[in-house]
């Protein structure tokens, strides 16, 4: 029974700690303020509809079918806006062929002012497509039944991080988000990995492109082994990255619609799937030495030989686990549960599902819940979430300039490592005070959250509906004095929701 | 007393009272603003090879003339070099007092001529070789060094940017458009009090401390042109503002200025780029005279991550470089020259028959420039940058 390990620490959260031994309930029936916390935990944040759902399947159900979840269909609200993107009614190849052809255009141009506002529409393009890839990623966290696979989709989104700023990957994000990320963020790891290297995003971020035969760029190969399977510390050699550079090469991409002049003899290992290329002419066909052993020589073959030895590799089940831990239960989680979760990953063949469960059903995790420091994203998408439920935002802009202003973009990271997961990252005298001006903005009902973007926007009112049934039943006993006392300060129903969403309670999860 | 002492004397004061006091003048006067124009800027433009006949060739279009009374022209520094004359109200003045210094071929080993990897490479100022500390800036290691006693550093900029990042917890607020905070002084004081004991309260009270700062320091601004658009003079403005904030607030800043990625028309002695120069040219001539008395224990570092490319494109722009122009000033400054190791410039000494070389890499010459500036000792400058400082004399 999952259901014991989420006793009575879930309801102290941070302010009171832990201080009584953990308690089998009587009966499988777990307490609401207990089953708040660990949702909380494993969705975008709680609110009431998601903690209705779970009292009414059990939350061992609710956990299995976010585990496992079937395709979840959104809010008809936040479809509608997903289905208007430009992302959803175009398919890549034929939209970044366009943007393409309109960036060709502009060299043609001979007047300089002419050139420099057509240069500027193009850019603003890259930018619109971005920010749309950016609202549909924000709408599926908010409104999602499947909570776990998008916070998932978040998590691996930063793990195999790119960043929009270069070149045109503000085309590319969405795509790759949508078909390498989401799919597999709940699978295999190996599947995950080898979608993120055969899509273009990756491939341009990290400079693979320029990898070839005899004019090798180690980027993509390094940061694979350090950020992406094994870990700085797991294990491989400066030569090991300079091999597996050489079996990276001719892993590049393709955008347009000619192919590029094979040799005859080489013709056969030609690859090209959507806008991925394996281009023989550039690899190197010598045979290899990685982690010690030899890859022979044999072209993209020898990519897939690699992605299974990394993804199989003991140091990438202890890397996954542990960064998974840490974004799940603690800064500095504890080696046994690292243990525990590698030794799953291990045994189930880097089933993801397996590995999450391991850690949501662990001691550790019950006993960690309302402790873990939100970041940005967290912060923002959870106050969303609580205070305007299963009622749909007609704006994500302010969500996404409130990301900004805590620098914590979707697709913003600027190094490959991607954003830290730890409290020290976000927790600032800045970062603070701006949350607190955020809570302010969300709480008091006028952030713009439900106005449309356009000419003629158009503005609903939508009230904040935070002190509810959810509230009095979970959210209040979790709640420290301190906070109590301010609250019975507030001097309006808006000023009270600032401070509930200011309040150190709602900086955790 | 000591800052820290301070700090821990006033943390149990409710916030009000604390508001403007708390954060008391740092023990060390020396001031360091660090500049970043990000887009890598066409340095060869700013510091012009006067005497290069194939400057001349190299950029038909777009060379900045050789000095003379054609108000086009470049402004004299020695037989060598001129400079931009967009410059000619703000700098230039500073420059011949004295104050000014420039450092050409200056840059970053870093030969990727990408805008992320070459400002990332220069703001973490750590070896290109070797393990990287992704989240271990310069400047915040610099913090670390002279200890809270020293230095009260903060970032001028909406995200902390990585220069500003590591062990050290450091602030940042964006001074280009402030208004009003939503949260009222009674809102504050309630919020922090939620706070209490936990591991947060410091965090929550030093925002509203730097906030409240900030706001004291600019109600006279606000009062008298609550209503102005930040437009042209955004940087003027926004250097002001940092001035107010430096005098006795803070003695480590970084601001950051874009737009200077000109791949296409940018420009000679007029245009483009020209109009970028003077607005940079005009908020560090304001900020100096903000400073006051204070100017004189004050250093400001103006840096980019590249330089562009020698010869001028198809375009009438240029396309990105490597070794760059690195610009020092202060009332304390040696200037009024150039200094750092020079060549000559022909096509047989550009770099990959391209761009600038780099000839004083720029952790060894801030590595000297703090030395100076701090009196650190060796083992300090190479803690901060894993590697010998070298003194260009700059101070």
């Amino acid at each position: 029974m999952r259901i014991r390990y989420l006793a009575a620490c879930a309801a102290l959260l941070i302010l009171g700690g832990c201080a009584t031994p953990l308690q089998a309930p009587a009966t499988s029936a777990v307490k609401p303020d207990q089953l708040a916390g660990a949702l909380n935990r494993v969705s975008w944040g709680v609110n009431q509809s998601t903690w209705r759902q779970a009292e009414k399947l059990g939350y061992d159900t609710w956990l299995d079918r976010q585990l496992h979840p079937s395709p979840a269909a959104l809010p008809q609200a936040a479809q509608a806006q997903i289905d208007a993107m430009t992302i959803t009614q175009k398919p890549l190849p034929q939209l970044i062929q366009e943007l393409d052809q309109q960036r060709k255009d502009i060299e043609k141009i001979t007047v300089d002012d002419d050139k420099k506002s057509a240069q500027q529409a193009y850019q603003q393009e890259l930018n619109r497509v971005a920010k749309e890839a950016a609202a549909r990623s924000l709408l599926r966290n908010l409104y999602s039944p499947n909570q776990l696979q998008e916070q998932m989709t978040w998590f691996w989104m930063n793990h195999f991080s790119v960043h929009q700023g270069k070149s045109n990957l503000r085309v590319l994000v969405g795509d790759y988000e949508d078909k390498a990320v989401r799919p597999h963020a709940l699978g295999k790891f190996r599947d995950l990995l080898a979608a993120t290297l055969r899509h273009p995003a990756m491939i341009r971020y990290l400079d693979n492109e320029q990898n070839a035969a005899n004019r090798i760029n180690e980027n993509y190969a390094r940061e694979l082994m350090e950020l992406h399977t094994l870990g700085v510390d797991g294990g491989y050699s400066q030569r090991d990255v300079q091999e597996l550079a050489r079996i990276l090469t001719g892993v590049g991409v393709n955008l347009g619609s000619a192919e590029p002049k094979v040799k005859k003899e080489l013709q056969a290992q030609y690859v090209r799937q959507g806008l991925f290329e394996f281009n023989p002419n550039r690899h190197d066909y010598g045979d290899k030495e990685f982690l010690g052993r030899t890859v022979k020589g044999r072209g993209l073959a020898e990519v897939d030989e690699a992605i299974e030895r990394l993804s199989r590799h003991p140091a990438t089940a202890r890397f996954i686990s542990r960064k998974l831990a840490v974004y799940f239960v603690a800064d500095e989680p504890s080696p046994a549960l690292v243990e525990r979760m590698a030794a799953t990953f291990a045994s189930s063949d880097g089933d993801i599902a397996a590995v999450l469960r391991t850690m949501f059903t662990s001691d550790e995790f019950a006993q960690s819940l309302g402790r873990k420091f939100k970041d940005p994203v967290h912060y923002v998408v959870s106050a969303v979430r609580l205070t305007y439920d299963d009622k749909v935002i007609l704006n994500t802009g302010p969500m996404l300039s409130w990301l900004n202003r805590m620098a914590e973009p979707l697709y913003g990271r600027q190094t490959p490592d991607g954003y830290p997961l730890t409290e020290s990252g976000w927790a600032s005298p800045g970062q603070m005070t701006t949350r607190f001006e955020i809570a302010k903005a969300i709480g008091s009902g006028n952030a713009g959250l439900f106005k449309t973007d356009g000419p003629q926007p158009t503005e609903r009112p939508a009230f904040p509906q935070l002190a509810n049934a959810l509230y009095y039943q979970t959210l209040q006993k979790t709640l420290g004095q301190p906070t109590r006392q301010v609250l019975e300060q507030a001097t309006s129903p808006q000023e009270w929701n600032t401070f509930l969403l200011s309040s150190p309670e709602l900086m955790h999860r | 007393m000591k800052r820290r002492t301070l700090l821990h004397s006033l943390a149990a004061l409710p916030i009000a009272t604390m508001a403007g006091k708390l954060w008391a003048a740092p023990a060390s006067k020396t001031r360091l603003l660090f500049v970043f124009m990000r887009g890598g800027y066409d340095a060869t433009n700013l510091l012009v090879p006067i005497s290069s006949q194939f400057y001349y060739k190299a950029r038909p279009n777009i060379a900045v003339p050789k000095p003379g009374d054609d108000p086009n022209a470049a402004l004299p520094i020695n037989a060598d070099w001129g400079l931009h004359p967009a410059l000619r109200e703000t700098i230039y003045p500073l420059f011949t007092i004295g104050q000014v210094a420039f450092v050409p071929f200056a840059g970053t080993e870093d030969i990727s001529r990408s805008h992320f990897e070459t400002q990332d490479s220069i703001e973490l100022g750590q070896a290109l070789d070797g393990t990287r500390d992704y989240r271990s800036g310069f400047l915040n290691r610099l913090a670390t060094t002279l200890n809270t006693d020293r230095a009260s550093a903060i970032s001028f900029t909406d995200q902390l940017p990585l220069i500003m990042q590591g062990g050290a917890q450091l602030p940042n607020m964006a001074l280009r458009s402030i208004g009003k905070p939503g949260v009222d002084a009674r809102q504050a004081k309630l919020i922090a009090s939620m706070y209490g004991d936990t591991a947060l309260a410091r965090q929550v009270r030093d925002g509203f401390v730097v906030r409240e700062d900030v706001m004291k320091e600019m109600i006279g601004e606000m009062d008298a042109a609550n209503r102005n658009a930040i437009t042209a003079k955004g940087f003027e403005l926004e250097a002001r503002r940092i001035a107010k904030l430096m005098k006795d607030k803070y003695n480590i800043g970084f601001v950051d200025v874009g737009g200077w990625d000109t791949h296409v028309g940018q420009g000679g002695a007029s245009g483009y780029l020209a109009g970028r120069f003077e607005e940079l040219g005009r908020g560090l001539a304001a900020y100096a005279k903000e400073m006051g008395p204070d100017w004189k224990d004050t250093v400001v570092v103006v840096v980019s991550e590249f330089g562009r490319t020698f010869r001028e494109n198809g375009n009438r722009g240029t396309d990105h470089g490597h070794g760059s122009v690195y610009w020092v000033l202060g009332g304390g400054v040696a200037g009024g020259r150039v200094r750092g190791e020079q060549i000559r410039l022909e096509q047989n000494t550009l770099f990959q028959n391209r761009d600038y070389p780099v000839l004083n890499e720029y952790r060894a010459m801030f590595g000297g420039l703090f030395a100076r500036m701090y009196g650190l000792d060796a083992g300090q400058v190479e803690r901060i940058f894993g590697a010998k400082g070298q003194d260009l004399g700059l101070i």
